[in-house]
């Protein structure tokens, strides 16, 4: 037999286990153009709706007519606040606790807000339907800054709250106040501040910018009025949740919903929101009885779905003269848009911000967030992050760069001397966290090492004379960060979305001749999850990941689980892959023992088999057992091969890691080059690194793009100024740095396989690394904090204003 | 408005229709034809995922009208697939290099390269870069398709050599 | 993003092209790449009866040398111009430019005549063109014109060119052989428009200084140009500067583009004098 002949390792590099480098099996389709995402799907008779949007930031409807539109030819319906009023759907409760409007109800707030849904047969009669809506707005008073919108006379913009003191998430305390969310022991930190060596004090500003996937979001909603079924295909990064929400809010049950995530092209956190446009095209099949495809265009994308960060974070950080932190206070204004929709879990109306003493051993630390409501899009989704992630990494390793500068000392060093050290694990933080394992000294050095930090000082030493010298206009910055992301949300017992609670879910099949399907409660948007998870499972089980079929994305065919964001892929539904795995193993161990004729515990798991303890000649191969666990009565033994398994994580992961940006700076045009860019991830137990290293560049490009252009930017008019690619800042092949990626393995001690996630990562990790090295360059001149874009006008700006124009 | 006929050359094959002659090219191939492996991006000609080649020039279809296509030889993702239906060179190492995830770029970025390495065989990576600044990609950083396409440049002059 | 209808015309001559621009008046807009007004019918901001195409008029299209001038159909796109040899031993600076223009696809779409005939002040062959004293030749009904690339250009999208006339050609009379030259130009990306752009030829006969995006039209300085000629580069750089009205945008506020500008035009004026021969 073949197998006789074939060694462990053999056997082994057969399987394309977790390790492994393995080729992406989507990518067959994709490189053909064969994938299918939302706006392929075709479908007899299907109508195609598309918005009226709000040219007004802060607005009263005063009148809407259709006629004009309705006498268009190909124009079928066209549907406003009062159509879907006698429905109850003209509002919809968002993700975090609050109401939207789903088409205007009396007043807008914010510009590009759906005023009305033109259904028509095409795309271009649905256009030219919008052109012909005419609405009669009277312009309002706007407020696009979150610190006016709290001002006393402020304009009251959310008037369907007025008089309400109590919101989702407590008190509120202004008629555009949403929540104040509070950590920590907020006392002793004030005790710590007053009596430390030294204080720094900084305000940190994370701009508003835009997850922008390249494919927008979109549906197709089919009504089937014979059946009563409802099938909803779209671009979500959570099709189960997405179908309990519709079930709820329409009162359709939720048996005669199916949702559909088809291939997506990008989601970043766009695509995890419920929208107008789902809203509008499940009502316009129902009225219609036709399939209604919404798909939104690029200006509606970066207009009117969410938005990400829009956090400024007030910071004060405590230490000894010798560098030791001994607190952390911070007071956060988020603005929020004209809707609270974020997309966090429920108990957390500021995400995970609460991670905000970062990778640093920080004894006492307070932190309360207000949320505020202004005339702009709604949003604050996870944007390649898990919630509110990123901006708590960039918020501390900015502190830690501000309070450097007010010791005097250099960053990476009081960096090492505050790190929580690997003994410290787990390591309960003073905001509430119990982080799973790090080794942060070790990839420091690594890292430091790599760069040839030393050198790379000098070298800036003498670049520094040489610019007072007149010898160059260029300056050189050298950013580091240090990151730790809490991902994988989450536990049961404190994370849920909506009620729903964040498990997620693995089911495997194991067909008669010893290939299988599994399914999972995620949906990939990139991430090659049937790649990836496949390769679980063929470690765990001994099956080769090429025989494993992966499903995600079909609520008719998938277990139930929330969806991918919050990097919560790997570390959740990745755990319910090797649980379901487990069981299965645990049935085929049975399966062999019967088959060798000896004793359950008799006999052990060999890479693909299992072989008779002491006697691995006598055998059974996965493929033997699957073909026996089906057509053999085995007494005691329910025929088949199948397992499902739901996984409650019992701790969120965190994933660490190393980022150094080595940067020049033209101090007369504000342009920069990435000299190097290097990184470091430790995500636990690396199931592809080829996947991971793919991960890291994609995520860091974003990072770039952040800290170095990318803005969602609005007037004092609350106009959008950043709506096509020419103004939000997308880098093509030649902006793009290079990147030297790097890793150390220190898993997860509670995860079945210790992954920890990594998509996220180098988006959370880059964006402090790339805006440290700005402030970094500027630092001998006395740059403390200048916000993010750094763009070329901004980085200008700063040299002017420290005098370095003559 | 009144429908005019078009009739084109699809990936080798004669293709025609009736449309408005705002029609843009892309929605034509998409809509009418089928033809799905080029995608709609920005719509504003920044992005490159509706790239197709158009009598040998990559163009963005979003900002062709199908009228301005009458008459012209058009080649998409669908056609740049080997005949016998494996992978084409540059299609096999975007997908030995890592050089896609989504796979939604990846049609318009495949389409272009195919140009680019007609015009320039041996590329370095510079040309690479700056012969795919007209296509966006969210996912990759770009780094493993630059990579692809240095690959797929050398495999395909050895293919040359070879054949010689 | 759908543009509104219109009618399609296609004309296999000028000829026939005139006659359909004297038909219907304003009604009727000629498209050469239409990388500049297809988006601009997308977002509904143009909206045309008559869209006639110019691309099966062979006459339009091709570039000449000779000993003293370069003649340029208006229908040559950017990836003719960059490609072409002969161009890039008589004229340099064209390709120099050119390749800082949008991106591939745009630039196999994207035509000279598209470029500098509508009076988008961000486009960058206008500049170049008024640095080169080019001639552009627009023909209506009567006949063929000349206008001075330096007198075509009156504000923002308005130019000399009236609306029943094509733009049919670009005459550029060859700077002195040996000529220094650059096209230096500073933007945030691939694809944008210029925060700063400025063209520079020198040579014994003179020198001559345009600029882009910089003001609503190509800003040219016969100052500057005869303060480099006299070898004041400071005096070439502060005329220059006199010269241009920048607006604030999402590239920067007016003095960090009058910063920029500065270093812009002392790059490329430095560059064009490392280059020139003699």
């Amino acid at each position: 037999m073949k197998d006789e002949v074939t060694s462990t390792e053999e056997r082994r590099e057969n399987l394309k286990g977790m390790g492994c480098a393995r080729k992406r099996v989507e990518d067959v389709r994709f490189t053909q153009g064969k994938g299918n995402y939302v706006d392929d799907i075709k479908m007899d008779g299907m109508l195609f709706g598309d918005f009226v949007r709000s040219p007004y930031a802060h607005a009263r409807v005063t009148s809407i007519n259709k006629e004009a539109a309705l006498a268009i030819p190909g124009v079928v319906a066209v549907l406003t606040a009062e159509d879907l009023a006698p429905l109850g759907l003209h509002w919809m409760p968002t993700l975090a606790g609050d109401k939207q409007m789903v088409l205007a109800d009396g007043k807008v707030l914010f510009q590009g807000q759906e005023v009305a849904f033109v259904v028509a047969n095409d795309r271009y009669a649905a256009s030219d339907g919008v052109e012909a809506v005419e609405v009669d707005y009277e312009d309002l008073p706007v407020v696009t800054d979150p610190f006016k919108a709290l001002e006393p006379d402020a304009p009251v913009l959310r008037e369907d709250l007025e008089g309400q003191t109590e919101g989702a998430h407590g008190p509120r305390k202004h008629h555009n106040h949403i929540f104040t969310w509070e950590q920590g022991d907020e006392a002793a930190t004030e005790q710590v501040m007053s009596t430390a060596d030294v204080v720094a004090e900084e305000m940190v500003y994370y701009h508003r910018t835009h997850p922008n996937p390249l494919e927008t979001c979109g549906c197709v909603a089919s009504m089937d009025k014979v059946t009563g079924k409802l099938t909803l295909y779209g671009t979500f990064q959570a099709p189960h949740a997405i179908r309990t929400i519709v079930s709820l809010i329409s009162s359709i049950p939720e048996h005669k919903i199916r949702v559909v995530s088809p291939d997506i092209g990008g989601g970043f956190g766009n695509k995890v929101g419920a929208y107008s446009g789902y809203v509008c095209s499940v009502v316009a099949s129902i009225v219609t009885g036709k399939p209604v495809k919404w798909v939104e265009d690029k200006m509606d994308n970066l207009m009117s779905t969410a938005f990400a960060r829009d956090y400024w974070m007030k910071g004060k950080i405590a230490a000894t003269k010798e560098g030791k932190i001994t607190g952390l206070h911070c007071h956060v204004i988020g603005d929020h848009g004209g809707f609270d929709a974020c997309a966090d879990p429920t108990k957390f109306p500021a995400g995970f911000f609460n991670i905000c003493t970062g990778s640093y051993d920080i004894p006492t630390a307070y932190l309360s967030v207000d949320g505020v409501y202004t005339n702009k899009a709604p949003g604050g989704v996870a944007y390649r992050c898990s919630f509110r992630v990123t901006e708590a990494a960039y918020f501390i390793e900015r502190m830690i760069e501000v309070l450097a500068i007010k010791l005097d000392m250099d960053s990476a060093e009081l960096r090492r001397i505050n790190f929580i050290k690997k003994e410290q694990f787990p390591y309960q933080s003073a905001l509430g966290w119990e982080y799973d394992s790090g080794d942060y000294h070790t990839a420091w050095d690594k890292a430091l090492e790599a760069v040839d930090y030393k050198a790379l000082r000098a070298e800036q030493a003498q670049r520094i004379e040489d610019f007072k010298a007149g010898k160059t206009r260029k300056l050189m910055g050298v950013g580091l960060s240090f990151f730790t992301e809490i991902v994988g949300a989450g536990p049961v017992k404190n994370c849920d979305i909506l009620g729903l609670g964040m498990f997620d879910s693995c089911e495997i099949r194991i067909h008669p001749t010893g290939s299988a399907i599994a399914r999972l409660g995620t949906i990939s948007q990139g991430q090659g999850h049937a790649t990836a998870f496949a390769q679980i499972i063929a470690s765990e089980i001994g099956i080769p990941a090429d025989d494993i079929t992966l499903e995600e994305g079909d609520t008719d065919t998938a277990p139930y689980g929330l969806g991918t964001y919050g990097s919560r892929s790997m570390p959740v539904a990745g755990a319910a892959t090797a649980m379901a795995s487990r069981k299965i193993k645990a049935k085929a161990q049975m399966i062999a023992a019967y088959l060798l004729e000896v004793h359950d515990d008799d006999v052990e798991f060999d890479v693909d088999r299992f072989a008779v303890k002491g006697n691995p000649e006598r055998f059974k191969t996965m493929k033997e057992i699957a073909f026996a666990a089906y057509n053999q009565a085995i007494p005691g033994v329910e025929p088949g091969l199948e397992a499902v398994s739901y996984y409650d994580p019992p701790n969120m992961t965190y994933p660490f890691g190393a980022y150094i940006c080595v940067m020049e700076l033209d101090v007369d045009t504000g342009e920069h080059e990435i000299r190097k860019f290097y990184a470091l991830d430790d995500c636990g137990t690396r199931v592809n690194p080829m996947i991971i290293e793919g991960q890291v560049h994609g995520g860091a490009t974003e990072g770039y793009a952040i800290a170095m252009g990318q803005e969602i930017a609005y007037d004092e008019m609350g106009n959008h100024k950043t709506a096509t690619l020419m103004d939000f800042f997308v880098p093509t092949a030649m902006e793009t740095p290079t990147y030297q990626t790097d890793f150390t393995v220190t898993p997860s001690p509670h995860h079945p396989i210790g992954a920890k996630g990594v998509g996220e990562s180098p988006n959370v990790g880059s964006v402090p690394a790339f805006s440290n090295a700005v402030h970094d360059a500027f630092r001998a001149f006395g740059l403390v904090q200048s916000h993010m874009p750094h763009d070329h006008w901004r980085v200008w700006r700063i040299a002017d204003e420290l005098g370095l124009h003559g | 408005m009144s429908k005019m006929h078009v009739k084109f050359t699809l990936n080798g094959e004669e293709v025609e229709g009736l449309a408005e002659p705002r029609t843009l090219l892309i929605h034509f191939l998409r809509e009418n034809l089928r033809i799905t492996g080029p995608h709609i991006g920005c719509e504003t000609s920044h992005c490159g995922a509706c790239t197709v080649d158009m009598d040998g020039k990559s163009v963005k279809s979003c900002t062709v009208f199908v009228a301005q296509a009458n008459g012209a030889d058009v080649t998409t993702i669908e056609g740049l697939t080997n005949p016998d239906g494996t992978l084409s060179v540059i299609q096999e190492m975007f997908r030995e290099h890592h050089g896609l995830q989504c796979g939604y770029c990846t049609p318009g970025m495949i389409t272009r390269v195919h140009r680019l390495l007609q015009e320039h065989p041996s590329p370095t990576e510079e040309d690479v870069r700056f012969g795919i600044a007209g296509n966006l990609c969210r996912c990759t950083g770009y780094q493993n398709i630059v990579k692809a396409v240095l690959a797929a440049a050398d495999q395909l002059n050895a293919q040359k050599e070879a054949a010689e | 993003m759908i543009p509104a209808a219109f009618e399609y015309h296609r004309p296999a001559d000028l000829a026939s092209a005139l006659s359909i621009l004297n038909t219907h008046g304003d009604e009727a807009r000629v498209v050469a790449g239409g990388h500049s007004l297809i988006p601009m019918m997308k977002l509904r901001m143009t909206e045309i009866g008559h869209l006639v195409d110019l691309q099966d008029i062979a006459s339009l299209r091709g570039i000449e040398v000779t000993s003293d001038s370069v003649v340029i159909g208006a229908m040559t796109t950017q990836h003719e111009l960059i490609t072409s040899d002969a161009l890039a031993t008589a004229l340099p600076i064209i390709r120099e430019a050119a390749l800082l223009i949008a991106d591939p696809q745009v630039r196999y779409m994207g035509t000279l005549g598209g470029n500098v005939a509508n009076g988008d002040p961000g486009n960058d062959m206008p500049g170049l063109m008024q640095c080169l004293d080019a001639r552009f030749t627009v023909e209506g009904a009567d006949g063929p014109r000349e206008i001075k690339a330096r007198a075509y250009y009156e504000s923002a999208y308005f130019t000399a060119r009236e609306e029943e006339e094509i733009l049919t050609k670009v005459t550029i009379p060859l700077p002195a052989a040996g000529h220094g030259f650059a096209y230096e130009k500073q933007k945030r990306k691939v694809g944008d428009y210029a925060t700063a752009a400025c063209g520079v030829i020198v040579s014994g006969d003179g020198a001559s200084v345009a600029m882009t995006n910089l003001a609503d039209t190509p800003i040219w300085s016969e100052q500057a140009g005869t303060a480099l000629a006299a070898g004041d580069v400071d005096g070439a750089v502060a005329a220059a500067l006199a010269a241009i009205d920048p607006q604030e945008d999402m590239r920067g506020p007016i003095a960090f583009k009058r910063h920029v500008a500065g270093v812009v035009i002392r790059r490329a004026m430095e560059r064009a004098l490392t280059r020139a021969k003699g």
